[in-house]
């Protein structure tokens, strides 16, 4: 699922100004179950704006609201009225919610109250890991279904660089935490399979204009269009 | 051989195609635009190594740039070997690059991942890693053997390259160390680096695989020297360096020296003591002395490991 993180009060404010009417829209889908920007994190926003408007001596009319799934037309109509009655909308979708929500609703403001920020999974209650980075040439029924391109800090496709010790990684995660080391991963994961010999496979440079290095790319699925 | 028979006719494959025990340097750029600090070490490094690595913004941090460096050497008589990591470039600047440098006439290029951007000084940037090491020394082979660009377009004149990599024999997991290799050579490595070596029995052991699997007949294999000043620099690479094995005993024994001109000659000896015996190993083809902003310790070190005068090969 898509994972994003709120951002700090003082940015949001900042990107609120002088606004006299704020509408703080959450998602229900995965900013929810990410517990990032579902309806519940909409209302506390909401209310941390009210606390501190009041605090500061400002007449700012603050309501939230939440869309089904901000990403997809027809559950933006559902939260239309509210939307157009705001000064600004502060989105707490993904980037994708964020900016369907400003185009369906353009040129009224729509500003991000959170940073997306990864394709993840829920490693454990409250931890969430990168899985993927969508490269559009997925290369893991290779790698034994592990992902060097997002879990190797240099997308490394040909096996572990020099600095893999112990099983981790020679980078340490944000918050000086151990990463794995996907090679290593990997290679435990190819014995286990009995298909070693894939480590040593040619592969060769990837297709990066799969990736977002070829432009905003664009899917079509003719069959699935009405007839 | 004749001048026709070399891939690239550098003194570095000369010296190693005639089968003499080669002797390479390093040289780090400076983190400015001062042009006589690669000028100095080269002078001093000059007659004592037979080609110098020039680094390629090493553990990510800017410095002048690798090709500059690199002619900057040659003018002052060190044949240069220029490193080139996947870190900062793409596919289209790695090619271009090499055409330059082949152009300025530099022939060794050593192809590398590069250490990661979180560990220098612009954490920020965007890593570009378009290509692993892997990939680059298959891409510098089919231009140089197959006058092709990576996307297989064809180029007039192809660049003359001896192409190194390098390996780590104390990296992790130590099983896949000597294929990797094997995966390099494959790709068209000619000769190898390999990290600084301070376990030398777990670089025995790597070296007893790599013989096995006949990988020292197929790649010139230079073992990777640094000499210490100082039990500081033992312990800081023991603790934080990215894939470094420094034995207790060796942090010991720099232990016992008194900082400054005592821990220095110490340091020698123990970089002279360890290139005696990593020669004696069969399959090393030489020794990488990578003296870390010490290159005036170099002259002594190679004199004294009996390694003067340095071979001229026509």
């Amino acid at each position: 699922m898509i994972t994003a993180e709120r951002k700090p009060l003082d940015e949001i404010l900042a990107l609120v100004g002088d606004k006299k009417k704020v509408l703080v829209a959450g998602c229900d889908t995965c900013v929810a179950i990410c517990l990032t920007g579902g309806e519940k994190e909409a209302e506390i926003l909401a209310a941390e704006l009210r606390i501190k408007a009041e605090q500061d001596g400002r007449e700012v009319e603050i309501e939230h609201t939440a869309a089904i799934r901000q990403c997809e037309w027809e559950y933006l109509d559902m939260i239309a009225d509210k939307v157009e009655q705001a000064d600004v909308v502060l989105s707490m979708a993904c980037g994708i919610g964020i900016q369907s929500l400003a185009e369906k609703f353009a040129p009224r403001l729509v500003m991000p109250a959170v940073n997306t920020n990864m394709l993840g999974m829920p490693q454990e209650h409250a931890v969430w890991l990168e899985r993927c980075v969508a490269c559009g040439e997925c290369r893991i029924g290779l790698t034994g279904g592990i992902c060097p391109v997002v879990r190797c800090s240099k997308s490394l496709m040909n096996g572990p660089c020099g600095g893999s010790h112990d099983g981790l990684c020679e980078v340490t995660g944000p918050e000086k935490e151990e990463i794995e080391c996907a090679w290593a991963l990997i290679w435990e994961r190819l014995k286990a399979q009995g298909r070693e010999e894939l480590m040593f496979a040619d592969r060769p440079p990837k297709d990066w204009s799969k990736s977002s290095s070829g432009g905003p790319r664009k899917m079509v699925r003719e069959e699935a269009k009405p007839v | 051989m004749t001048a026709t028979d070399y891939k690239a006719g550098s003194n570095l494959e000369k010296i190693l195609s005639a089968g003499k025990f080669a002797v390479t340097g390093e040289c780090g750029p400076p983190k400015s635009a001062d042009g006589s600090v690669i000028e100095t070490k080269a002078k001093i490094l000059k007659g004592f190594v037979d080609a110098v690595n020039i680094t390629d913004n090493q553990t990510a941090v800017v410095r002048v740039c690798s090709m500059a460096s690199g002619l900057q050497a040659q003018q002052n008589g060190l044949e240069a070997i220029m490193q080139m990591t996947c870190r900062d470039r793409n596919r289209l600047a790695m090619q271009a690059d090499i055409l330059g440098a082949s152009v300025l006439g530099i022939k060794n290029i050593l192809c590398l991942t590069g250490d990661h951007l979180s560990f220098g000084n612009h954490p920020q940037a965007k890593g570009v890693h378009d290509l692993d090491a892997i990939n680059l020394i298959k891409m510098y082979k089919d231009m140089r053997d197959e006058k092709k660009f990576q996307c297989g377009e064809e180029m007039d004149v192809a660049p003359q390259l001896y192409i190194g990599c390098a390996e780590n024999p104390f990296g992790d997991p130590f099983e896949l160390r000597a294929l990797r290799l094997k995966k390099k050579i494959e790709a068209g490595a000619d000769f190898m680096q390999t990290q600084c070596i301070f376990n030398i029995p777990k670089f025995k052991e790597w070296m007893k695989e790599v013989r096995a699997l006949g990988l020292h007949k197929e790649i010139k294999i230079l073992a990777g020297i640094t000499p210490l000043k100082g039990v500081g620099g033992a312990r800081y690479m023991q603790k934080f360096v990215p894939g470094m094995d420094v034995p207790q005993e060796i942090v010991d024994r720099m232990a016992g020296i008194e900082k400054g001109p005592a821990s220095h000659a110490e340091g020698k000896k123990l970089a002279v003591e360890m290139i005696k015996e990593l020669a004696e190993v069969e399959g090393v083809a030489g020794v990488h002395i990578m003296a870390v902003e010490w290159e005036e310790a170099v002259p002594e070190i190679v004199e004294t490991a009996g390694l003067l005068p340095r071979p001229a090969v026509a």
